[in-house]
Parts: C-alpha cells; structure tokens; sequence
C-alpha cells in the first residue's frame, strides 16, 4: 500500500486537518499564556502593562480560586462515584433476560441526548423547587420539610443534575463491555463451582475493568469544564458554593472584566486537564496496539 | 503482449530487506509461479510488480518499457486477490464491468465483455448478486472474471486458492490452466503449495528470503534440483535427505533420494529397518521407516498393497540414477 | 422447578429495570406531560399526573412567538454546517491514516486527541476577543469553525476506527483496475463506509447540537441556538413551567430521536474506539 506515491497523497490529504487543529490549538493557547501577564481589564483596555505572575498569584491566593478547586474536585468526583457505581448496576440488570430490555435501555439513555441547559432548566424548576417541583411536592406529601435545593445544598443540585445526563453514557458503555464477556467464561466459572458474587468479583469487573477506566477518564474530560448547568441554574452562588473553576474564569473575564486573571485561570484549568489528559490518552494509546 | 522484465530489484520495509537482489525474465504468455515457505517474499514481489508497492532500486519493464515508477492503473496488469478483493456493496456485474467503467469505456461494451465473461466462468445465473450472497469458490470466478474482462498484458494471481476447501481447489486449479491455455496471456502465480506450483505452471520460480533458489520447468526442478532447499520443497512427499556414509559412498556431502525412487523388499536391500507409520492413500502407500543408519525416518513409497504393517522390518534399496548429490553447502554436485 | 424459578426470577428483574428505566426517565416524561398542560395545572399542589385537559396551546404559542424557529434554525445550521464541515477535512485524514500509516500516524492521532482535552476556558479569552475584533460574535459562520474544531478529532478517529475496518486489498484492486484517487475514495471507499460516516455524522450532529460553552458565550441572539433560547429561561421567574416544557421538548426531540436511533455508534465514537 505504500508507494512513495500514495504516501505523498497521504500527506496532503492529513494536512489540513493536522493545521486546522495546530492552529486550534497553539495560537490561542499562546495568546492565552501572553494575556496572563499582562494587567489587561475589559474596562481599560487601552493600558496593559505587563505584570509577570502577578495574575497567578492573584487568581492562585484568591480564596474563591481554593473554593472553586474544591468544588471542582468535588464535582467530579462525586458525579463519577454515582455514574460509574449507577452504571455498573444499570449495566449488569439490563444485562439480564428482562421483559422489553431494549425499551428499558432507550429510557436510560434518553437523558445523555438532552441538552445542558434544557436539563438543568427541568430539574432547577420542575425537580427541585421547593414549591412547585416534583421532589418538593412528593416531601410535603410525605410530610417532610421540602429542601431548597439551590440554595441550601447547590454543589450537591449540580451534580445531580450532571450525574443524571452521564449516568446513560457510563451505563451504555459498561453495558457494551458486559455483553462482550463471553457465555463460556463465566459458564466455565460456574463449572468450577463459582458463584453469582465470585463470578462478579473475579471474572465479570476485571472484564469491565479497561471499559470503567475509559469511562472515568472521559468522563473527568468534560465534568472538568462543567459550564452550562451552573451558569442557569445557581450562577455559581450563592457566593461562590457551586463555582467551578471554569465558571470561576468566566467570571473573571465576563463580570469583572479582568481578562489577565482569567487568562491565567485558564491556564490552570490546562494544566489541570493535562494531568488527566495524560492518562487518558496512555489508556487509549495502549489500545491503539491491541 | 506480456514480458516482464525485474533487474536488480531490491525491497526493504524500513530496515528489513526483504527482497536483497533479484533479476527475473518472464515470458509473454508464460505461466509462472512464484512458490516457497510462507513470508519468503513471495506476495511483496507480486506487489512489486503490480506497482502497489515502490521498489527500493532496480527497474521493472512491461514489454520493454520501464515500469519502475509507473502507477498501478497504468501497468495494464490485472490481479486476483487471495481476499477475492471484491467490491461488497455492488453486484457481480458491476463489479465485473468496474475496470472497464474506469477505463471510459462505452456501455454497449462494457456489457459485451460482462456478459462473456460471466459466460466464461459460469457466472450468468449470479450476475445481480452481491458478493456476500456468493459461495467461496463463486467470489473466486468473479475477481478473475474483473481481471480478464480488461484484457491485461498479464494476471497476477495472489494465492487466489488457499481460501477454498480442499475440493474446489483442485476445480478452480483446472479451471485457472484452462483459462491459460484460453487466452495465452501472461500468469504470474503465487502459492505456498508446491502441488499448485508443479501441476500449473510453465516456470517455477522457487523463493526463500526474498532470494530465487531456483527458475526452471516444474520436471526441471524435479530432476535437477540445484540445492538442498528446492529438493526438499518440491515433490511431495518430501526428499529423502542424508549425510553421512550413504553420502561418503557418493563423493558427497549429502545425497537424497525421493520415496518412490526407493525399491522396497521384505528380504534383501542395502537399508533395513522398522515401519514405523504406514499411510494408506488408495493408490500409494507411504511408509515411515526407521533404520538404525539414518537419525530420522525415511519416506518410502509402496505400491497401493504392498502388505507391511506397523512394526514389520523391510529393506530399502535406492534407484541409483535416481540419486541427487549436494556439496557441503548444500549444492547440486553434477 | 428450576423453569419456575428463572421465570419468578425474569418477572421480578423485569419490574426493577423498568423501575429504575422509568425513574431515569421521568424528569423527561414529566417534562413532555407538563408542555401539554396549562400554566396553571403545571404548578398545581398536588400534581396532575396524566388526567389533566390536554392542551397544546404552549406550542402554539411557541410557534408563534417566531423567533423560536429562529434559534432552531440556527441549532440546525450549525449542527449540520460544523458536521459537514468536518467530514470534508475528516475522511481525507482518516483515509490517509486508515490506508497509509506511517511510523508517526499513531503519535498524530493521539495528538489531535489531545487537543480535544484543552478545556474551552483556556482558549476562552483569546477566542472571545479575537471573535470581537473580527465581527464574528453572534455570527454563524464563527461558531461554525469552532463547532467544527472542537468536534474535528473526534470525527478523525470515529471515521479511522471504521476505515481501519474495511480490508486495504478491495482499495488495491480499485487501484489496479483503474481507479483514480478520487474515484477509490468515491466509489470504492465511500459507498463501503457509508455505515460509518453515518454514524460519524449522527455523533457530531448530537454534539454539535448540544454544545452549550461556546454557543453560550459566542452568541447574543443572530447565532444563538436552542441552547442559548432555553438558558434564556432561566432568568424570569413566575408562571412559565409549560411553556418551558415545551420549548425543552422541541429542543430535544429531534436529537433524542436521533440519539436513539446510533446508540450502538456512540459507545464507539464517545470512547474513541476503546470500547467496541
Ligand atoms: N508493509 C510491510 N511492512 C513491513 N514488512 C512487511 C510488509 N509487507 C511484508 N512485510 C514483510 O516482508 C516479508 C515477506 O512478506 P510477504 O511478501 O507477504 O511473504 P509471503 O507472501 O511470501 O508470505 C515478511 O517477513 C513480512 O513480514
Ligand atoms: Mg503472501
């Protein structure tokens, strides 16, 4: 297949895709990294001197930069412990001989085609208002104190409503990786006295182990810049309880208009993904082999 | 017309040559079957030649013009591939008619060539199937019925048969002569299977690393195998080979002997020893017989009921025109 | 016996997954019952469930408020546009690295991979500013390259993993009978692939769609999709529960349908073919 021919076709043909995400990628990045150091406000523009690190130490020593790392942290974790725990029970009962399991499936899925806003919108107003929202009502019929969830516990309403749109795709990918465990190993196990627990522990999750590793590490990818669901449903408040750090950034650049901080909020937020990033495409790259 | 011409024809993958230095003639019209161990190199030289992949250096010529850097389109070769390589989401006609499609041809005919073709090789009741709705040994007839529709300088077939059970190799075999001795175009032939080699073609060119052992008529290389390497291979089953006194006795370092040039008796012969494996095949049986001369067994064709059993004690006797001595390199010594 | 009990057992399995189906769906269906409803039994204490007048005035109303179909039609351009534009720098590369690797085709992947993991917000700034001083905020076109960028890798490696798919030998003989590049990759590889550009397209249409950082914060309202015309909801407060529902439910519909249809595609697209 490789002729000095084809190669060169090839070549020209992986160009403008390799430029188009070069360009993507560096030129921003770069401008990024340059805005950083400069004292450069929205409301000034005409003067921006350069600072050095000084928007470093500002957006680092921030109190709300601790806050919104936190809750970052805490975000995701939280949203792939019920994901990946959710889904690894999803995934072994739709596995099962269960009446209508394909309309079963459609109906879990359903959730990772709604759009961010949409969904935070549905569960902020018709799940989760005290009043009026269906979780509310159900309380008061049961004669508990409704919670208002935004804003008494908004981080733990984020990501419920994120845990809720990526529950399906943890779900559906485990599942995948369930139904192509074969009948004959765990039969063989069964042979060997194995039971439904042991069959599980010893043959079925280290099966599933590489699909919950893409799983996670997808996952961490996008719940890291977590954006829409925060901007309608708490606008990272109260204070800053549900701010994460890309809502943090954009805060800095949209409201305080300081676009030197938030340049150098985005830069952490890089370098955050990257550490991820890192793994993720070692999983995946390992794959490429296989 | 069909000559092809390899001059100094060398092949590497990064590193690895895998075609050190070649030169090779081949005739117009000429049957010619490149055969040796798998991973000899055997398919990166038809690639070569089809234009498929580059050569490192060297130079191939298609009817004395140099190919070496023409594109594949433009060498006038069809292939047949050992995947059939047939086009899965169109049917056998048009698959059939896709070269000539591609070469502009007008549809009067294009359909003219299909339809002949498809009466050539049987094709006529399958002409609107798709391939994935074809037997093995169907795919087969329609990937050569793509390649002589466009009337080619020469056929380069890529072990077209090793995909086919048993019995319709042994058709497909016959019916890929026949269509030699049809069209008298130029085959270029690639096998692992030395029974392929010696009951098709016209010239044997025996491979082993890339390097050519041997080029000769299939009884050429039967009689006269100028090495060790092409004794063993060709006829099966294989050679006889062995060193030592037996070859000492014959000025040499190694002699062989081929199982049906060994006389066999329950009472005399220069070699006695013990069958230890006798295989019946109807017409010939071949005897497994371990002597105390000789470390391995030797091969022993016997008549279709010769009566020996496991565990009887024969003698051997070689035919001694029938014996073929090698040099301590493993050469012919004529 | 045994028979009993499996079958005690398939009942009793079937009532949980539909439980647990039905509980994941509900915000969804509560969501299409209460665009059916008027304003004032969507908040009515207790909650109508199914037996309420069945109205359909929220979508009229929506219809008529014509600017809705403005911000669907937008949704739809830049789906369908930043798709497009993708597959077009999409299978060329794929095909190049499908059908004609090189040593560093699997460090090239993995790069453009990589830039699917930098987070919007740090490119956010330049961007923005960039998009001012061109005129491209709120435009479609603007949006449209970036859609495409973003969404760029992973079209690359959805149409690599199905390209790697089909046997090199069929594009050779194409080769050998005649076929230009061009004709190989439109009349032999495409129509061989055409299960996996759908999918491609289906994926990318879905995210596209969906997309809600830079539709959010490159748009006022020329460009502004759905998701910028439901996340303009959020802000009044007061009686607009089903007029919310309904517009949510237009907004998703289509992608839903769509979503159902390539679930088995996705698994493989979203993981990168990691998971098959
Ligand atoms: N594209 C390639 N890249 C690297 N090595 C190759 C390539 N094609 C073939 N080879 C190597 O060249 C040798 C000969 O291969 P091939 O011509 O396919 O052998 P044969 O057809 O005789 O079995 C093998 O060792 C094989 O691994
Ligand atoms: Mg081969």
């Amino acid at each position: 297949m490789a002729t000095q021919n084809t190669t060169k076709v090839a070549r020209a043909m992986m160009a403008p895709s390799v430029i188009a995400l070069l360009i993507w990628m560096i030129v921003p990045l770069a401008m990024t990294l340059y805005y950083s150091t400069l004292g450069y406000s929205l409301y000034n523009p005409i003067s921006t001197p350069f600072v050095g690190l000084d928007n470093y130490t500002y957006f680092l020593t921030d109190p709300t930069f601790i806050a919104a790392l936190t809750n970052t942290l805490v975000l995701v974790v939280g949203v792939l412990i019920i994901t990946v725990g959710g889904g690894i029970l999803i995934a072994l009962l739709l596995d099962q001989d269960v009446y209508g399991v394909n309309v079963v499936r459609l109906l879990v899925i359903a959730p990772f085609f709604v759009m961010p806003t949409v969904a935070a919108l549905v569960w902020k107003n018709m799940m989760m208002n005290p009043v009026y929202g269906v979780i509310g009502q159900a309380m008061s019929g049961l004669g508990l104190a409704p919670i208002d969830w935004m804003t008494d516990v908004p981080l733990t309403s984020i990501i419920i409503i994120v845990a809720w749109q990526w529950l399906p795709f943890a779900t559906l990918i485990l599942l995948t990786s369930l139904q192509s465990l074969s009948a004959d190993q765990k039969e063989a196990a069964e042979m060997d006295g194995a039971g439904a627990l042991s069959i599980f522990w010893y043959i079925t999750l280290p099966h599933m182990s590489r699909a919950i590793t893409v799983v996670v590490l997808i996952q961490t990818i996008f719940l890291l810049s977590i954006f829409a669901e925060i901007l309608v449903t708490t606008n990272g408040g109260p204070g800053s309880q549900s701010t994460n750090i890309t809502y943090l950034v954009y805060q800095q650049a949209i409201s305080f208009g300081d676009i030197g901080a938030a340049s150098a909020g985005g830069i952490v937020a890089v370098i955050l993904a990257n550490i991820v990033a890192i793994f993720l495409i070692k999983a995946i790259g390992k794959n490429l082999d296989a | 017309m069909g000559k092809i011409q390899l001059q100094s024809v060398t092949k590497a993958f990064g590193g690895v040559k895998v075609i050190p230095d070649l030169d090779l003639d081949i005739e117009n019209g000429e049957f010619v079957v490149f055969v040796g161990p798998s991973g000899c190199g055997k398919s990166t030289l038809l690639r070569l030649i089809a234009g498929l992949e580059d050569t490192t250096s060297g130079t191939i010529s298609i009817d004395g013009k140099d190919a070496t850097h023409l594109p594949p389109a433009q060498r006038r070769l069809a292939m047949v591939f050992q995947s059939y390589a047939l086009y899965p989401h169109m049917s056998v006609r048009k698959n059939i008619a896709f070269p000539l499609k591609m070469a502009g041809r007008n549809k009067q005919e294009i359909d003219k060539r299909v339809d002949n073709a498809a009466k050539i090789l049987n094709l006529a009741d399958y002409i609107d199937r798709r391939p994935g709705q074809l037997s093995g040994g169907q795919r087969q007839r329609v990937a050569i019925g793509r390649a002589i529709v466009r009337e080619p300088a020469a056929f380069l077939f890529d072990e077209p048969l090793s995909n086919l059970d048993a019995a319709l190799r042994v058709g497909m075999r016959l019916e890929i002569s026949e269509l030699h001795q049809r069209l008298k175009t130029t085959m270029i032939y690639v096998t692992h299977d030395q029974v392929e080699a010696m009951t098709m073609a016209d010239k044997i060119v025996v491979l082993r690393a890339g390097n050519i052992e041997q080029v000769g008529s299939p009884l050429e290389l039967y009689t006269k195998p100028r090495n060790t390497f092409v004794a063993g291979f060709i006829g099966s089953p294989k050679m006889n080979l062995m060193g030592g006194s037996d070859a000492k006795s014959h000025n040499a370092d190694m002699i062989g002997v081929r199982p049906e040039h060994i006389d066999l008796s329950q009472s005399e012969g220069q070699w006695k020893g013990e069958v230890k494996v006798s295989e019946h095949l109807g017409s010939d049986t071949f005897l497994h017989v371990q002597t105390s001369d000789h470390s391995e067994p030797l091969t022993v064709r016997a008549g279709g009921e010769f009566p020996v059993h496991a565990g009887d004690t024969v003698y051997m006797t070689p035919q001694q025109d029938k014996i073929h001595r090698f040099d301590g390199k493993g050469l012919a010594l004529r | 016996m045994a028979r009993q009990v499996t079958k005690q057992r398939k009942i009793g399995m079937t009532v949980l997954a539909w439980a647990v189906g039905l509980l994941i769906f509900f915000p969804i269906l509560w969501t299409f019952l209460t665009s059916f409803k008027t304003e004032l039994t969507a908040i009515s204490i207790p909650p109508q469930f199914m037996f309420f007048d069945w109205t359909t005035e929220n979508y009229s109303t929506i219809n008529s408020q014509a600017n809705y179909f403005h911000f669907m039609a937008n949704s739809i351009y830049l789906a369908l546009g930043s798709t497009l534009l993708g597959l077009l720098f999409a299978i060329p590369a794929a095909w190049a690295m499908a059908f004609s690797p090189t040593p560093r085709t699997k460090d090239i992947l993995l790069w453009m991979l990589s830039t699917k993991m930098l987070p919007a917000v740090g490119v956010y700034i330049p961007i923005y500013l960039l998009f001012i001083n061109l005129g491209l905020l709120d435009s479609r076109f603007g949006l449209i390259v970036v859609l495409f960028l973003i969404n760029l890798p992973i079209m690359v490696w959805m149409l690599y993993t199905y390209f790697k798919e089909i046997p090199v030998d069929i594009l050779e003989a194409a080769r050998m009978d005649g076929a230009s590049l061009r004709q190989e990759i439109t009349q032999v590889l495409t129509p061989m692939a055409v299960p996996g550009i759908a999918s491609t397209v289906l994926l990318n249409v879905i995210l596209a769609w969906n997309e809600a950082f830079w539709t959010l914060n490159l748009t006022t309202t020329d460009a502004a999709p759905l998701t910028a015309f439901i996340a303009s909801y959020s802000s009044p407060q007061g009686n607009f529960y089903a007029k919310l529902s309904a517009a949510s439910m237009l907004a998703i519909a289509p992608i839903l349908v769509v979503g159902w249809f390539s679930q088995k595609q996705l698994v493989r697209g979203l993981t990168f073919g990691a998971v098959k």
